[in-house]
């Protein structure tokens, strides 16, 4: 069969693909997409949206829990984590639907299979009827996303030690867990884990949790987590992972010393790794570099013409950095000049109870640059909304550079803290400084207030505390 | 629309110019107010904008080539224009003008011309073009008119992180071409104009700080010494040969005198230590109180802040101050407008500003042009006293040595005081003796009680 011409091929279509694809559509190209999965990709279907499905499920059964505190009693009542786990795939698969309808709607063409690179303009598609050829008249766009890691020696069977991605479909519970890894997936599953009830172990190679975090939101975490009876290990090296008749023995070393732990099951959790074998990268001469692809400013790989973002493309694996990368590698194949994408602004978060979200450097990070910073705390307790409505835990910090005022970073544990970042966001990508922050009219009684009153902390005069 | 980008004339004394870089491609697209080449003239690089807008259709003169002023050096046009005839036509820019006897290689100075009428322009005016008067079809960096007539106002567009840090280093936003979305001026841009970018490690940055100014004032001589061989000839760079055809304009028909002067510079350096010790202002340099005290000087002296013109005698209320910069290939004067309301500390950074910028061939195109006077320091290089040559049409130009340590005589003792001599050259037939020295003894009393720089 003749090869069938586009414009623009996407293989892949998580958020990195799926986004470079409309945005390619959206200037006037034709583009087709290829996708060996479901649309949506790992985010959708099993990483970002299902999980944060069983993450509110969670926060359901724990605002259970605290009924008394709210005068309210409750009778028998049961929380079947089956049912959380169907709920979650309900909404995977309607956003994935999303996708689907999206790129009808910027009439993109889906072709089901494994894109391997031919050439540089050729792609061929692998599906269940046989072999596509694609032919792309002016780009590549590879987006082929990232897979969960393991440990040297240590099978993913996903029955005794399974990934994030077989965790988040498993209907199952374990009585007991323990999690490898004390990053956002880890402390994520933790908690969801946990809220239902499992006996949950965390085991962590650095000296903290979440350790990419500024160090007082670790500390912070780690004393709610342990609040919530969660055991939380750090320093902690695991040597060797064996699956049992009666569940899976982990041996570790701990303060020098070996040690065994049990368990139902094991969470792999310490991180991913680029998906670069199979799409054909050696084939056509893509560089890449300690594992990820080498880019571009415009996400261009070393071969003209072919670009590669989001996980595969290094820096962080999140998937709104991806969708920003593809909307920068959309806009330079259609000749546009694109903002190249601020790796330094790019907001984290972790979606436990409480939230913890980051922009910019952490205390430690601005502290060696050597320069004079300011740094202002403001804790939940001493915010109204957070009162009303009993969610007093955690603080919002931000660091400010000293002499001008520039935002260095903000950290945020707490009530809705993936969402109050944004402010910081913004003002980050506008230059904004303390100044701009505190003459900005926070409306009360809000959780956003606490982000006002840190900075106004930051520069020494805080009203509410 | 098809705009035709001319050569620009750039100065009275501009006849060719050369393309250095385009900064558009054939191709790209092209707004008012987009930098789309950088030329060199005779005296200086300059940038220059796109007046219309469209496509940057086609390069006709490429880098490095040199065409009179007035010659078509690239077309902006929509992609449906046909441009075959406006890029045809150039090569015979006499042709259109019949009465003119000899096709003058160097096209005349233009007279303000009527759109769509016969002007005397070398390029014929066809409908198609936008009628513009020649020289803004291309036009300065800034209309010239504007930046004489109010430096300031006009909205910035810059960050409140860029303004604060330019605030705290005395940079001037309006100087700044922002990068960022629209041309905002954001923190790169004020870092890039302090020359000094701040990386994360910065504390090795500041204690070297108070070394580059001086450093920076000094610009290397570029003829190195050869001890192989008798002599050389070095080619004439088009700075020089600009200054060699135009100063025998001025020393042999302008008949030159001299007046000098010694000021005492004790309060004045004292004053000048206290100002640079104040934090978050601009380093104040002698130049700039002399800049200042000349400004004022020239207010009260208008027969000085004159020069020849035809019959007439033009007397300036204004004094813009061109300020000699030395660089490796010659010597450029750019100017310094209003020097006579700019208080102290804004003269400091826009005379430095505009020396850095004369350095790195960034000047824009009014920046070289319209001084009332002029000023030369070689106060730098250890220079009791000289005397200059005046820059026509200007009538008159301070010649500044360097503040020295002297032994002087006060009320009988014998103590060290610091003096600074300054020649000022005056065009006789514009002004007499008694005035330049008048004058001088303004400007004397000014450095010698300072704090009426201040107020």
């Amino acid at each position: 069969m003749a090869a069938q011409s586009f414009d623009v091929v996407v293989v892949g279509t998580g958020p990195g693909g799926y986004v470079a694809a409309i945005r390619c559509a959206q200037l006037g190209l034709s583009v087709a997409t290829v996708e060996d999965d479901r649309p949506g990709g790992v985010c959708l279907n099993w990483g970002c949206i299902p999980t944060k499905a069983l993450l509110r499920n969670a926060e359901v059964v724990g605002l259970f829990n605290r009924a008394q505190e709210f005068g309210i009693t409750v009778g028998e009542w049961k929380a079947d984590y089956a049912q959380a786990v169907q709920r979650s795939r309900r909404v995977a698969d309607r956003m994935a639907k999303g996708v689907e309808f999206l790129f009808r709607k910027n009439k993109i063409t889906l072709f089901l299979g494994r894109g391997t690179l031919k050439s540089a303009r050729v792609v061929e598609v692998a599906g269940k009827d046989g072999a596509t050829t694609l032919e792309a008249k002016r780009a590549v766009i590879l987006a082929t996303g990232s897979e969960p890691r393991s440990l040297p020696g240590v099978t993913i069977d996903e029955k005794w030690v399974v990934s994030s991605t077989g965790a988040v479909t498993n209907e199952g519970r374990p009585g007991s867990l323990i999690v490898i890894g004390a990053g956002a997936v880890g402390i994520e599953f933790a908690d969801v884990y946990a809220a239902y009830g499992a006996q949950v172990t965390v085991l962590e190679a650095l000296p903290r949790v979440l350790p990419i975090e500024d160090e007082e939101v670790s500390t912070q975490v780690a004393r709610l987590f342990a609040r919530r009876d969660i055991t939380i290990r750090t320093g902690v090296k695991v040597k060797n992972v064996t699956p049992g008749r009666e569940g899976v023995s982990v041996s570790v070393e701990a303060e020098g010393k070996p040690e065994t732990l049990k368990a139902d099951q094991v969470l792999m959790a310490v991180g991913r790794a680029a998906r670069t074998r199979g799409v054909g990268l050696e084939a056509v001469g893509v560089a890449t570099e300690r594992g990820f692809v080498t880019v571009s400013a415009t996400m261009e790989t070393s071969v003209k013409g072919v670009y590669a973002i989001g996980d595969m493309a290094g820096h962080q694996l999140l998937a709104h950095k991806a969708m920003a990368e593809g909307v920068v590698a959309a806009e330079a194949i259609a000749g546009q000049s694109p903002r190249p994408v601020d790796y330094g602004n790019v907001p984290s978060c972790t979606y436990c109870r409480p939230q913890v979200a980051s922009i910019g450097l952490t205390e430690a990070a601005a502290r060696t640059g050597g320069r004079e910073i300011a740094v202002g705390k403001f804790p939940f307790t001493a915010s109204g909304k957070a009162v009303a409505q009993g969610d007093t835990e955690g603080f919002v910090k931000v660091v400010a550079d000293k002499a001008t005022g520039e935002l260095l970073g903000a950290h945020i544990v707490g009530p809705e803290a993936t969402e109050l970042i944004h402010e910081f966001a913004v003002g980050r990508t506008l230059e904004a400084t303390l100044d701009e922050i505190i003459h900005t009219i926070h409306a009360h009684p809000t959780l956003s207030e606490a982000a006002l009153e840190a900075t106004l902390a930051a520069l020494g005069h805080p009203i509410h505390i | 629309m098809i705009t035709k980008v001319l050569m620009p004339k750039l100065s009275d004394a501009m006849e060719t110019g050369k393309v250095i870089k385009w900064l558009k491609k054939e191709g790209d697209p092209v707004k008012g107010g987009d930098v789309v080449a950088e030329i060199e003239t005779d005296k200086a690089n300059v940038e220059i904008e796109a007046f219309g807008a469209g496509i940057f259709r086609k390069i006709v003169v490429g880098e490095g080539q040199q065409v009179p002023v007035g010659e078509l050096i690239a077309v902006i046009a929509d992609p449906a224009d046909d441009i075959s005839s406006v890029t045809a036509a150039p090569t015979k820019p006499a042709a259109a003008a019949p009465s003119a006897p000899a096709a003058a290689p160097a096209p005349a100075p233009r007279p303000a011309p009527a759109p769509g009428a016969a002007a005397p322009v070398p390029l014929p005016a066809m409908e198609s073009y936008q009628s513009v008067p020649a020289t803004t079809a291309v036009v300065p960096m800034a209309p010239a008119a504007a930046a004489a007539a109010a430096p300031a106002g006009g909205r910035v567009k810059a960050s409140p992180l860029a303004r604060k840090i330019a605030g705290q280093t005395g940079v001037d936003l309006r100087v700044i071409q922002g990068t960022g979305p629209g041309g905002r001026i954001i923190r790169r841009d004020v870092e890039a104009a302090m020359g000094a970018p701040r990386p994360a490690a910065a504390p090795a940055a500041a204690p070297a700080a108070p070394l580059r100014p001086a450093a920076a004032a000094r610009p290397a001589f570029v003829i190195p010494p050869r001890p192989d061989v008798e002599f050389e000839d070095v080619p004439m760079s088009s700075m020089r040969a600009a200054i060699a055809k135009r100063m025998p304009m001025s020393k042999a028909p302008v008949p030159h005198f001299y007046v000098t002067s010694e000021v005492a510079m004790d309060e004045a350096s004292a004053l000048r230590e206290r100002l640079n010790a104040l934090d978050g202002q601009p380093r104040v340099s002698v130049t700039d109180m002399v800049i200042k005290a000349v400004a004022l000087a020239l207010l009260r002296n208008p027969g000085v802040n004159a020069q020849l013109n035809g019959q007439a005698i033009r007397v300036h209320h204004r004094a813009h101050i061109g300020l000699a910069v030395a660089l490796d290939q010659g010597l450029i004067t750019p100017v310094l407008r209003d020097c006579d309301v700019k208080p102290l500390a804004r003269i400091a950074v826009e005379s430095r500003d505009l020396a850095d910028r004369a350095r790195g061939g960034k000047l824009r195109v009014q920046e070289l042009s319209g001084a009332t006077f002029s000023i030369s320091n070689l106060g730098m290089y250890d220079v009791e006293e000289f005397s200059a040559i005046i820059n026509p049409p200007e009538g008159a130009i301070l010649a500044v040595g360097s503040v020295l340590q002297k032994p002087v005589v006060e009320d009988g003792e014998l103590r060290v005081g610091r003096r600074m001599k300054m020649t000022i050259s005056c065009d006789h037939r514009v002004m007499d003796g008694a005035m330049g020295a008048r004058f001088l003894q303004d400007v004397k009393r000014l450095l010698e009680e300072p704090l009426r720089l201040l107020v």
